[in-house]
């Protein structure tokens, strides 16, 4: 984790200093370096930009024409799937559309939600913004304008509603402005209300309030802290107050963990680990998402201010495949990014323009299947995207690698592979997939290629033992060396002095000029000394010792 | 097969022959010296000046020695303890950023303390400050294999073992410094400090000359282009 601020910070400073020596050179630079050329791209390990085949294609773009609409939408605001329908919360005209998913068209026209029977209030809605379908079929709608969450079941017959709780923490001209909204599997509800920050809004199935879950931590600055010290009111009054930032959208998955994403303003809090762009919520309301990429998970990573676009990205919706991919949808830059259950990126795509596959004001996402649909707020239309083959590939390779078959996988990341070969997951993938098949050696290629060095090391720990375990003639072997080798030379060394000093192998002087006959002699001589003197000491020993026993 | 040996032994001479020609005895024991310095600090830094037991060749040597090891870091030391981004790197940028700062400390080293009766002259600070850096080749080339046989758990290992050598660096330095300097252990310390302040002056004034230099080269080459475009 320490190492992302810090790379985060390099690239920054490197593009300050590139922006710097381009603003000394005073020469007009439109383009901007670090802007990417192609629709998708990927963040490699060095958080270079990769240029990538499409994941994502545009199948249509669906206007409130093309869809058939007697009233075109106006400032829709939130979009929901479900089984094969999708809901499009269209808040300028108080009502819901729902579609139906078509295999020839697309999307049809399947009904209109406008008004709720029986109810206590007003029977209409006024700005509606967000829905949630429960597993029972009922309806949640986040009525804004009467200040009230609607619960009715399938025919539009009201049920319940969830209005402002009554709580100390909230003080008492808050307004309930209840903004988005998620159900789980017990029909319990999660909303977002504007202005408040407190977290998530929990309620009962039974409606009663159960507390604020999953707030997000104010920004501590130390240095803040010590400036106030010393500012005047006035000067306080101007600093901006650090509040905790309101979620900007909530998406319950399939285990039933909400997904919430920050529109996250502040550059230098996201470098210093201080906001998250993107968290999952458990039900304590506590951030467990996985965030083992080399790159944090905020969507871009180093951002110019090119295009009239400044500033980090601002995630204004979130979903979340089967497969754990996750997909933010950025409404700075109208891009879209993939992250899979490590938090790596899988792809990055889209932009800012009218171009189909470009959005004006994206605003919510939404999946059905692998497919993804976007609601643009001002362009009112709903861009549907498929999966490429390439994109295909990459999700065959996931869904086979979390199904356990692992050969299978692999091929599908070698087809990855053949088509990109910057695409760092394939590499990775290729590996995770020998190392399951116990090829720890071409696994550890697979992972060097690409600096996964916790799989590297978890491929190398089993290679490791293997050889081991094979080798083990050699391995005893040098582990025998390493200790014998230093202890011979101190053996020899000592036997070299002892001969160097031992009477017994003295040569005679060779002035004497001795025959052979005299030389053995001279050393039978010089044995019979030693060892007549060797006992000596031998006895002197014994001598000593009986004495130091008495 | 006596002929052989004979062959084989004359050339082995041939090549000692010339090692010795090249290389003199007082080169092979200035540089076996400095094993004997980072063992015994004190002691070994006294004799390297005093009893001139340290030569040009044999610092030079260190010093080249280092400068290789730390290139062959780059490309030996296993990915799990480092990856080097070869595409933004400038290999005589990475030597100089070595050399450079070797060199500010011996001269900002030596011109702070020449004037409170340090004793070394600016040639015996190099050499010191050379011989000081003998462990961390000693240590890293080894350390440069193990690397290769780690998981990210052990990468530990690694890590202490080369603080250590750094540790064991810088400890020499001081040592070195106060024995070729006459100093004692609190005056050295001040000195070195010194030598820091003394290293930030100095990159400051580079800069200032630099920065100056491009601006007078700036003015006249466009005094030029404008004399040349009226022309």
């Amino acid at each position: 984790m320490m190492k992302k601020p810090l790379k985060l910070q390099i690239k920054r400073i490197g593009a300050i200093l590139a922006a710097a020596a381009i603003g000394i050179l005073s020469v007009p630079m439109y383009t901007d370096a670090m802007e990417h050329r192609s629709y998708t791209y990927i963040y490699d390990y060095w958080g270079d930009v990769q240029d990538t085949p499409d994941v994502y294609e545009v199948y249509k773009v669906f206007t409130s024409s093309e869809l058939g609409l007697d009233v075109r939408f106006n400032n829709p605001s939130g979009l929901y799937a479900h089984d094969d329908k999708v809901y499009v919360v269209d808040t300028g005209n108080n009502r819901i559309v729902a579609f139906v998913k078509d295999e020839k068209l697309g999307l049809v026209q399947d009904s209109v939600i406008d008004s709720v029977r029986f109810a206590p209030g007003p029977s209409t809605f006024s700005g509606p913004t967000d829905m949630a379908i429960s597993d029972d079929g009922n309806i949640f709608i986040a009525d804004k304008g009467n200040n009230r969450i609607i619960k009715m079941d399938a025919n539009c017959n009201y049920l319940m509603q969830f209005d402002l709780p009554v709580d100390s923490a909230l003080s008492a001209d808050t307004i309930f402005l209840p903004n988005k909204v998620v159900v789980d599997t017990a029909e319990r509800v999660y909303c977002i209300s504007d202005g408040i920050n407190k977290g998530l809004l929990k309620y009962e199935a039974d409606g009663t309030f159960a507390g604020f879950i999953g707030a997000t931590k104010a920004p501590y600055d130390l240095w803040d802290y010590i400036w106030k010290k010393f500012a005047t009111q006035e000067q306080i009054d101007r600093m901006t107050v650090a509040v905790p930032t309101e979620y900007s959208n909530i998406y319950m998955d399939y285990e039933g963990f909400i997904y919430a994403s920050v529109p996250v303003s502040d550059a230098q809090a996201l470098d210093d680990l201080k906001v998250d762009s993107v968290r999952r919520l458990n039900l304590l309301g506590n951030n467990i998402l996985v965030n083992n990429g080399e790159w944090l998970n905020c969507g871009d990573i180093y951002w110019g201010s090119a295009g009239g676009y400044s500033g980090p990205s601002c995630f204004s919706d979130v979903t979340a495949f089967e497969n754990d991919i996750y997909v933010c949808l950025d409404k700075n830059r109208g891009r879209l990014f993939g992250y899979d259950d490590q938090g790596r990126m899988v792809f990055a795509f889209g932009g800012n323009g009218n171009m189909d596959g470009y959005f004006r004001r994206p605003i919510a996402i939404e999946h059905m299947g692998y497919d993804l649909l976007v609601l643009d707020q001002a362009d009112c239309s709903i861009t549907y995207f498929v999966l490429s083959d390439f994109g295909q590939n990459i999700f065959n390779a996931i869904d086979q690698f979390d199904r356990g078959e692992y050969e299978a996988s692999g091929e599908s990341w070698e087809k990855v592979l053949a088509a990109d070969g910057n695409y760092d997951l394939a590499y990775i993938g290729i590996g995770r997939s020998l190392l399951r098949q116990k090829r720890y050696k071409e696994a550890m290629t697979y992972f060097e290629l690409k600096y996964d060095d916790d799989n590297y090391s978890k491929a190398f720990k089993e290679y490791r033992k293997e050889w081991v375990q094979s080798h083990l003639f050699i391995t005893v072997g040098i582990l025998l060396l390493i200790f014998l080798v230093p202890l011979g030379i101190e053996k020899y060394r000592n036997m070299q002095i002892e001969i160097a000093t031992s009477d017994v192998f003295r040569f005679p002087d060779p002035e004497d000029n001795m025959t052979r006959a005299e030389i053995r002699e001279y050393h039978k001589k010089q044995r019979q000394e030693f060892r007549e003197r060797e006992k000596a000491k031998k006895e002197a020993r014994k001598l000593a010792k009986m004495g130091s026993n008495r | 097969m006596a002929n052989t040996e004979v062959k084989g032994n004359s050339a082995v001479r041939g090549i000692l022959g010339w090692f010795k020609k090249t290389f003199d005895a007082k080169y092979w024991d200035s540089l076996k010296f400095s094993l004997y310095c980072i063992t015994h600090p004190l002691d070994g830094f006294w004799d390297l000046t005093h009893e001139k037991r340290g030569t040009y060749a044999a610092a030079n040597t260190i010093l080249f020695i280092t400068v290789l090891v730390r290139l062959l870091n780059l490309k030996y030391t296993s990915f799990v303890i480092q990856t080097v981004y070869w595409e933004d790197l400038n290999i005589w940028l990475y030597i100089a950023s070595i050399l450079f700062p070797l060199a500010l400390f011996v001269i900002g080293n030596w011109a702070t303390t020449t004037l409170f009766d340090g004793k070394g002259k600016l040639g015996q600070v190099y050499i010191g400050t050379c011989y000081a850096l003998t462990p961390y080749p000693l240590m890293q080339v080894p350390l440069m294999i193990l690397s290769n046989g780690l998981t990210t758990n052990e990468a530990q290992f690694y890590t202490v073992l080369s603080v250590l050598s750094l540790v064991w660096c810088g400890l020499l330095l001081i040592a070195g410094m106060g024995q070729i300097h006459e100093f004692g252990g609190a005056k050295n310390i001040l000195f070195l400090i010194f030598s820091l302040f003394a290293m930030l002056v100095m990159v400051f004034i580079l800069m200032l000359f630099f920065s100056m230099i491009t601006q007078g080269i700036g003015y006249f080459y466009s005094l030029y282009r404008e004399f040349m475009f009226r022309a």
